[in-house]
């Protein structure tokens, strides 16, 4: 963790020092994934979100470790226990020449959660918000609940202007709409090619150091090196893993690293009396072992998470005690990653019953996150090793979550023991625990992601407290305490942070973000 | 005559109509897409509704219907990722893909038939020797590799040209195509290379398996009896003679050629059809795996009713043959 937080620091000395230095340069960036629409509202995924950065500020910004910080809004805070209060910033001006107030930011946020064949919009977030315009600079989002992650939804909903509020996604593609208050302006966008952005010169904030960027997507991951390497393009997102040490020894290529807000981890079974995927010895049925905590803590004491970071992931990983790494808000100062211990796991397997170990499977995808079949196969050898004879599966993503979220034919998790990701979005650790660790409930939208379906009443209790609590302090540290006693009941077994790589041409470098963004704002000269 | 066509439109009805049962239901039981499109955030309710309005949660004969319904209108329904037609997005991108296709054509022409040629007058040359060698890898060493290599020689090595992209488009006659600038020739050259290896390995072995097989024949003695320079017996004669089954050959390749462009598309970053195919598979975008399998299916229904009727007006033993069975 030190080594990317030093790199970070250089990176800003670096900044500072490249914002001077304003002239015509342009910067081509080659993408591993392509936005699918300028409409900023259209599609609610990574690269989208990245995208539209450049081009439409949000009324709080998220910086590289996703911490808030003023955007077009300059502060917000409650005032009641139901209103939050954002006090807008004055004299900014869209890319068009007109000025930006709180009717903006009205129609911006009654359009967000309502585009026409958005396949995932912005809606979660707006969920149960009204929004009230008070004066010219003042909005107020009233919820019927105390709701502290205010700031986190809000920061996530790019600004359009009232006349891109009438305008359809095409019309956004098209540039005629795409008019935001951004560091960037709308230059061309052709599907599949390129997307070129140009300086916005009279940005309120920082003025970027490059005058023109063009966008590049090239999803084939050694294409993308070779495309550096060309000199057809100077900066690549995405470095596959096998071509980071040949890189590193390049002297005319300069890496950036950090760890992502990405925590891979393992969900078990925990509410099936037989779980299809787990059998005794030589394939009979079984009283789902993964029921009892010991074995959990047993199957976490199994596996050696240097050996997945050295060997699998050649280093580019972090080993991962919970659900975030440290530095996010919600993390706790008490977790250490679980220590490898094969002689403790077996004798803590022959405690609960099971000193012959078992059988099971176990699921992955093979093409979402970065080595994923490898990790899986890696993982089954570990537990293999303390008697539980593990078999792999791994299939495409498109396949895969359909089923490990609904795949049974009651409509449950087909199954048994799987591995998965999880980036949190809001750069917070309710998040995970909302999502991953809360008990399954439809009603209240819980655990919407909970394939293992762990449920704790204490952990739950405590996540919802922590969601209505306002305080940042008590937040934290009631987060930290359902973080805690989650890992203790082993609901997930976490493995590793994700760590992201950049590679630019010499003298360039990139300020990593957590949240895998690929952002020309963050390319500095040396 | 009318009978003989309108039974083979029929025909191909059918066999569109049976092409869309398979297309539809194959791509439609595999994986679920609602969770590659909706958010990670989203709550249950969020992913219900995505279901919803992309009207998975109907019967699948439903679904089926409606798509019937759209298709009978030209309508093949919206890509789930982009929003958009995907008849739109494909026709949008099928320019580049015909470029590739076409550029790649002419390579194999312009290299596969002279080299073909020499192969064949002097088979024991060592030079010929060579070319036939390296014919075999053309045919045989997987085409994502030789893109790799291509692009690690001529991108990054030599720099002689870009590695990935379509360059910039000109404009020729009203057509759009990056074939008419520069730029655009010069990041077309290495996919379009790497597209046309294959086909000019089969151009060689053509070429040169006519041009060893009409050097004996007598019309080549007779002509050399006569007096003729050999260049003339050469480009006049036995061109001529060898070029009708090269012809044949080649055009039919011009199909696989759009087919194998998926892959060359993907390692070249170029914005093809097959790329856009290649994305919608992974990303299990359906309305556009099923459009564009439709498209294709279409196509070939097509060409082989024309070169059916074609026939029949030809040779007039067809539609006899027709007519007994």
């Amino acid at each position: 963790m030190r080594k990317f937080t030093a790199a970070t620091a250089v990176a800003f000395g670096i900044l500072a020092y490249g914002v001077g230095a304003a002239s015509a340069e342009k910067l081509t960036i080659g993408l591993a994934s392509e936005p699918t629409s300028l409409d900023p509202h259209f599609h609610n995924l990574g690269p989208n979100n990245a995208m539209s950065v450049h081009i439409f500020d949000r009324l709080i910004a998220q910086d590289e470790k996703q911490r808030l910080s003023p955007g077009l809004a300059v502060s917000w805070e409650p005032v009641d226990e139901l209103t939050w209060e954002f006090k807008l910033r004055e004299g900014v001006k869209f890319h068009d020449g007109s000025d930006f107030n709180a009717d903006d930011v009205v129609c911006t946020m009654a359009r967000a959660p309502d585009v026409p064949n958005s396949p995932s919009g912005y809606g979660t977030y707006l969920k149960g918000k009204e929004v009230i315009k008070i004066d010219d600079y003042t909005v107020h989002f009233k919820t019927a609940a105390p709701y502290p992650l205010m700031g986190n939804d809000i920061s996530t909903i790019p600004v359009i202007s009232e006349l891109g509020c009438d305008s359809t996604t095409e019309d956004f593609n098209a540039g005629t709409a795409a008019i935001g208050t951004g560091p960037f302006k709308f230059q061309s966008y052709t599907p599949g090619e390129s997307i070129v952005l140009v300086r916005n010169d009279e940005y309120w904030g920082d003025t970027p150091v490059w005058s023109e960027v063009e966008f590049r997507p090239i999803t084939s991951g050694p294409s993308r090196v070779a495309s550096l390497l060309a000199g057809d393009v100077d900066m690549i997102s995405g470095v596959p893993t096998t071509d980071i040490t040949t890189l590193k020894g390049n002297d005319d290529i300069q890496l950036s690293q950090g760890v992502s807000n990405r925590v891979i981890y393992l969900h078990m079974d925990q509410f099936r009396e037989n779980s299809p995927f787990v059998k005794a010895n030589g394939g009979g049925d079984i009283k789902n072992p993964l029921m009892d905590v010991r074995v959990r803590k047993a199957i976490s004491m199994a596996i050696s998470r240097d050996a997945i970071v050295d060997r699998v992931m050649e280093g580019v990983a972090l080993p991962a005690g919970q659900l975030l790494p440290e530095g996010f808000f919600g993390v706790s100062d008490n977790l250490d990653v679980v220590a490898y211990d094969p002689e403790g796991a077996k004798a803590l397997m022959a405690e609960a019953g099971y000193a012959d170990g078992f059988e099971m499977t176990i699921h992955g995808p093979n093409d979402r996150y970065i080595n994923d079949a490898k990790i899986v196969e890696a993982i089954a050898q570990m537990l293999t090793r303390v008697g539980i004879k593990t078999a792999v599966e791994t299939m495409p993503r498109s396949v895969y979550f359909g089923r490990a979220s609904k795949g049974s034919p009651e409509g449950l998790p087909e199954f048994s023991f799987i591995l998965v990701g999880w980036g949190a979005g809001s750069g917070e650790a309710s998040s995970p625990l909302k999502s991953l660790i809360h008990t399954y409930d439809k009603d209240a939208g819980f655990g919407s992601s909970n394939r293992g379906r762990h449920s704790d009443s204490e952990t739950d209790a405590l996540i919802e407290e922590a969601l209505r609590t306002v305080d940042d302090a008590k937040r934290q540290d009631l987060l930290a305490r359902a973080t805690e006693r989650a890992i203790e009941n082993v609901a997930i077994i976490p493995t590793h942070f994700q760590v992201n790589t950049w590679a630019a041409k010499k003298g360039l470098s990139y300020i990593a973000r957590t949240d895998e963004y690929t952002l020309a704002t963050g390319v500095v000269k040396e | 005559m009318t009978v003989f066509i309108i039974r083979r439109l029929l025909q191909a009805l059918l066999v569109v109509f049976m092409m869309s049962v398979i297309v539809f239901f194959g791509v439609n039981i595999v994986g679920d897409p609602v969770y590659m499109l909706v958010s990670p955030d989203a709550d249950q309710a969020d992913i219900e509704a995505a279901i919803s309005r992309l009207g998975l949660d109907r019967p699948i004969l439903e679904q089926y219907w409606l798509f019937l319904k759209g298709a009978a209108q030209g309508d093949l329904g919206d890509s789930f990722i982009f929003g958009e037609p995907a008849l739109k997005l494909i026709l949008h991108h099928m320019p580049a893909t015909m470029e590739l296709a076409f550029s790649a054509l002419i390579l194999a022409v312009v290299i596969g038939i002279p080299l073909g040629l020499y192969a064949g007058l002097y088979p024991d040359s060592r030079i010929s020797k060579g070319i036939m060698a390296a014919s075999i890898f053309g045919f045989s060493l997987p085409t994502f590799w030789v893109g790799l290599m291509l692009i690690m020689l001529f991108a990054v090595e030599l720099q002689w040209v870009p590695a990935t992209g379509r360059g910039d488009l000109g404009s020729f006659l009203g057509i759009q195509s990056s074939l008419f600038t520069l730029d655009g020739l010069s990041h077309i050259f290495l996919p379009a290379l790497n597209l046309a290896l294959l086909k000019i390995s089969l151009a060689i072995r053509l070429t040169r398996a006519g041009v060893r097989e009409a050097m004996g024949l007598d019309y080549v003695k007779y002509a050399r009896a006569k007096g003729l320079s050999t260049r003339r017996i050469i480009l006049v004669h036995v061109m001529k003679n060898i070029m009708i089954p090269v012809v044949t050959v080649m055009g039919l390749e011009f199909g696989s050629l759009i087919g194998f462009s998926v892959v060359t598309e993907t390692i070249f970053a170029w914005p093809g059809m097959g790329k856009l195919l290649i994305d919608a598979i992974l990303q299990l975008d359906r309305p556009v795996v099923v459009a564009y399998l439709m498209i294709i299916v279409l196509f070939f229904v097509l060409i082989n009713l024309i070169v059916d009727i074609l026939y029949s007006i030809l040779d007039p033993r067809v539609r006899l043959q027709d007519q007994g069975a």
